[in-house]
């Protein structure tokens, strides 16, 4: 029986999960309602960014959180019928992480 | 309500059948049957079976939730028959099938002997690498290390987990949550020495990888075992292991 190679997706994935449970809340919140309510002012959330840790940290936010949706994203397609092309959509699933944390690191440079 | 009322209401029941000797198709047979508050479903069907259709055919035992023979769909949520109260579905019509998932014997008769095979797969008993003499005593245990693992022992195979799991209803090869919760039972329990024996098969494709966390397994359980749980432990320890070995060394602790 051939080991699995899903510990690695998986270890992303919970990764992932943890980022997403205990960051995006929070950024959802300053950056969806502090911001537009004036409380925050976006020039100086902006000026966070000069700060090369926090466009680390931000990167490592945005590509553990694709990877999670990337995840279970494969997985929910699987279950609602797309066991026959399995591996394309593992494939495209985690094709479209890497994009969007190419992306987003661009945007961050 | 009174007694004579309750025995004058009925309820009705939609009972699947399938002969595959007789017919091509399966199909449902409605029956009006004795409304009692304190009846579950599978007293319901005991009284069809003696008083109006002997050829129903359907498993069952203790009638107390301890067997695990009973179990049925019901309004197509996997249930043990013995603890599903008529009254819960009232007014009706009340849905009964065969476990989904499972190929049909005769009407709720399912056959068992891919669940058979892969229980005694997973080797679901205490493995020592060498027994010890009876006269040292017995294998001790504390609270704690009982506390481990004792509710995944707590399983009666009645098989709802995989009536409910969407994998097992799809991947033939999917080794399923009962049988994975109770490898992982005898994985956890100090005295057992079987977890390499074990390992390859859990934790291979057709293991706990193919579970795609529904966690309906775990919501059905009528003992309160959680195989979604389970799974999720062995994954936890899949991965360590799965990332320890590329390290040149094992580090303390971490030896299996």
């Amino acid at each position: 029986m051939r080991p699995s190679n899903e510990p690695f997706f998986w270890a992303m994935f919970s990764a992932g999960g943890m980022v997403t449970a205990l960051l995006l809340p929070v950024l959802v919140v300053i950056t969806g309602f502090l911001v537009p309510a004036g409380v925050v002012e976006f020039a100086q959330l902006e000026s966070l960014f000069d700060f090369w840790p926090v466009r680390l940290v931000v990167f490592g936010v945005v590509f553990l959180a694709l990877f999670h949706a990337a995840h279970r994203i494969r997985h929910t397609l699987k279950d609602l019928g797309l066991r026959s092309v399995a591996t394309p959509l593992a494939v495209v699933c985690y094709l479209g992480a890497i994009a969007g944390s190419v992306w987003a690191a661009t945007v961050l440079v | 309500m009174t007694s004579e009322a309750t025995a004058t209401r009925t309820v009705t029941l939609e009972v699947f059948r399938y002969h595959p000797e007789r017919d091509d198709a399966p199909s449902f047979q409605s029956y009006e049957v004795p409304y009692r508050e304190e009846w579950v479903v599978l007293d319901a069907l005991n009284w069809l079976k003696d008083e109006v259709d002997g050829t129903l055919s359907y498993r069952w035992s203790c009638r107390m939730g301890v067997c695990g023979s009973c179990g049925m769909m019901v309004n197509g949520r996997p249930r043990l028959t013995c603890n599903a109260f008529l009254r819960e579905f009232m007014p009706g019509p009340i849905r009964v099938e065969p476990l989904r998932g499972f190929p049909v014997e005769r009407d709720m008769v399912t056959v068992l002997d891919d669940f058979m095979g892969k229980l005694t797969d997973v080797k679901p008993w205490m493995i020592r690498e060498q027994e010890q003499p009876v006269e040292e005593g017995e294998y001790r245990q504390t609270p704690s290390q009982l506390a481990d693992f004792k509710q995944f022992s707590m399983c009666i195979n009645c098989m709802l987990c995989y009536a409910a799991c969407p994998v097992y209803e799809h991947e033939d090869e999917f080794i399923g949550p009962a049988a994975l919760a109770l490898a992982q039972r005898y994985n956890l329990d100090s005295r057992d020495q079987g977890n390499a024996q074990r390992q390859e098969l859990i934790w291979s494709d057709e293991g706990i990888w193919d579970c795609t966390f529904v966690g309906e397994c775990s919501a059905v359980c009528p003992k309160h075992v959680d195989p979604a749980g389970a799974i999720q432990q062995a994954k936890v320890e899949a991965t360590n292991s799965f990332f320890l070995s590329f390290l040149p060394f094992t580090p303390p602790g971490m030896g299996r």
